[in-house]
């Protein structure tokens, strides 16, 4: 399943409504001021915080199905990466594995750390384990929150390629920087979110 | 054996003690002598008071008195138990939380207690139902209270670890296991402890009680025995029963961490 991710009249008493469409393929870049409300817009697409509205992957609706089934299609990366357990390996399924390998390899994190502690991983290799544990659910969508922040340019680039090819595949994306360049590099469309509100295009 | 019974005098005399807290408050300028005083003087008009009020209650035989009374005792509890937590919940959610899990839960082992072990005639007489579901309400309330708060303290602290398993596609009850499991084991280490210390490190409560006040050493310990299979028993009871009410209290049908609904 893949397609258009179309969001309708999404709001909740802190942010919205927003109304946007971005169709498969491509990447909406997001940029605004700290606390004006975008990690909010993803987390409400994700359904992760109580919200009016409905979004659309393709042509199913999010009410049509399992919040649990819509999170798998439609994949939320926060900022600061969670995890649940000690082992970084833990957070793999076993199918996912060599895939995991692969990625981890391609964003230059060495293949041991697929079997380290998660204590003992740096903000940025955690950052980009979480993207690979995002990537290899191969979902349609991916809502990204500020995925390379804590990453230097030779790893940015290694990402943004990574990226860049799961797009012409046919993944739908929408993505919160902080970084214009970042924005021009992987954007088709860019918007600037304001108190909470779409503002203008950028 | 007929027990050595305490004449005011002799409690007089014991209150002496307190003139060495004093003392020791003065000479250590601890400043605490008048909060000993206070205290020492509310435990003595509680417990009279108490004394009577019981006295009073076991020579009446009204049913409806001695349930009043539990009934009392319980919401007490539950208020307790919200309140120790360092986490809250808005809406008062723990106190009922509370109150659902340590009513049931008492109810449901005084009663086991009171039809099967100990039988009483009638099984509702006050003079066991109300020591009974004191001491099980001491337990309870401690149990229900450190589920709570590990509940609670658990979810709020790794709010990011719940999540990320929540946007890969995880059921809510997935994410939340560890986390019932983790808070209904913490609810259960201070009756683990007292059951593996007693008679080794300490003479519970009860059983000195009842040698001190003339009864054989072997029926006082069957009776401890009896009271930690219960309060073990309830506890658990009462961990489990709000651990899952507190992970109910904290999702929706969309299956998401409702932490806004933490104080």
């Amino acid at each position: 399943m893949s397609g258009d991710l179309r969001i309708d009249g999404l709001k909740s008493p802190l942010a919205g409504p927003f109304d946007l469409s971005v169709p498969a393929g491509t990447c909406l870049a997001v940029m605004g001021a700290s606390g004006a409300g975008k990690s909010l817009f993803l987390r409400m697409i994700a359904d992760l915080d109580p919200n009016d509205g409905e979004v659309w992957l393709g042509a199913s609706a999010r009410s049509s199905m399992s919040a649990p089934a819509w999170r798998r299609q439609v994949v939320y990366v926060a900022a600061e990466s969670g995890w649940w357990s000690d082992d970084v390996a833990d957070h793999f399924k076993t199918g996912q594995k060599q895939d995991a390998a692969d990625l981890a390899e391609r964003f230059g994190l060495a293949s041991e750390l697929l079997q380290a502690k998660v204590a003992r991983l740096s903000t940025g290799e955690r950052q980009r384990l979480a993207l690979v544990r995002a990537l290899v659910g191969h979902s349609p969508a991916l809502l990204l929150d500020e995925p390379t922040a804590a990453l230097d340019q030779d790893s940015i680039g290694k990402v943004e390629q990574a990226l860049k090819e799961r797009l012409a595949a046919g993944l739908t994306m929408i993505m919160v920087t902080h970084d214009p360049s970042q924005a021009q590099r992987l954007g088709d469309q860019r918007r600037v979110i304001a108190g909470g509100r779409i503002e203008a295009a950028a | 054996m007929n027990p050595i019974i305490l004449h005011p005098l002799d409690l007089a005399i014991a209150s002496s003690l307190l003139v060495a807290d004093a003392a020791i408050s003065i000479l250590l300028k601890l400043r605490l002598y008048d909060k000993i005083l206070i205290s020492s003087g509310r435990m003595v008009i509680q417990l009279v008071a108490i004394g009577f009020l019981l006295r009073f209650v076991f020579s009446i035989h009204q049913p409806a008195v001695t349930a009043l009374i539990i009934i009392l005792m319980v919401l007490i509890a539950a208020r307790e138990a919200a309140a120790r937590p360092e986490r809250k919940l808005k809406h008062a959610a723990g106190f009922w939380i509370g109150l659902a899990s340590i009513a049931s839960a008492t109810v449901l082992t005084a009663l086991f207690a009171l039809t099967t072990a100990l039988r009483p005639h009638p099984w509702y007489d006050a003079r066991y139902a109300i020591p009974l579901a004191g001491i099980l309400l001491g337990n309870i309330l401690n149990a229900t209270s450190l589920t709570l708060d590990g509940f609670l303290g658990g979810v709020a602290r790794e709010k990011s670890a719940i999540e990320a398993r929540l946007c890969l596609g995880a059921g809510f009850w997935e994410a939340i296991t560890p986390f019932i499991r983790e808070a209904i084991r913490r609810g259960l280490v201070p009756i683990i402890n007292q059951m593996s210390a007693a008679g080794v490190v300490t003479l519970p409560g009860i059983m000195t009680g009842q040698i001190l006040a003339g009864l054989d050493p072997i029926e006082a310990v069957k009776y401890q025995i009896l009271l930690m299979f219960l309060l073990s028993g309830g506890s658990g009871l009462a961990a489990a029963g709000a651990a899952y009410l507190l992970a109910l209290r904290m999702t929706d049908p969309r299956q998401r961490l409702r932490l806004d609904r933490l104080k």
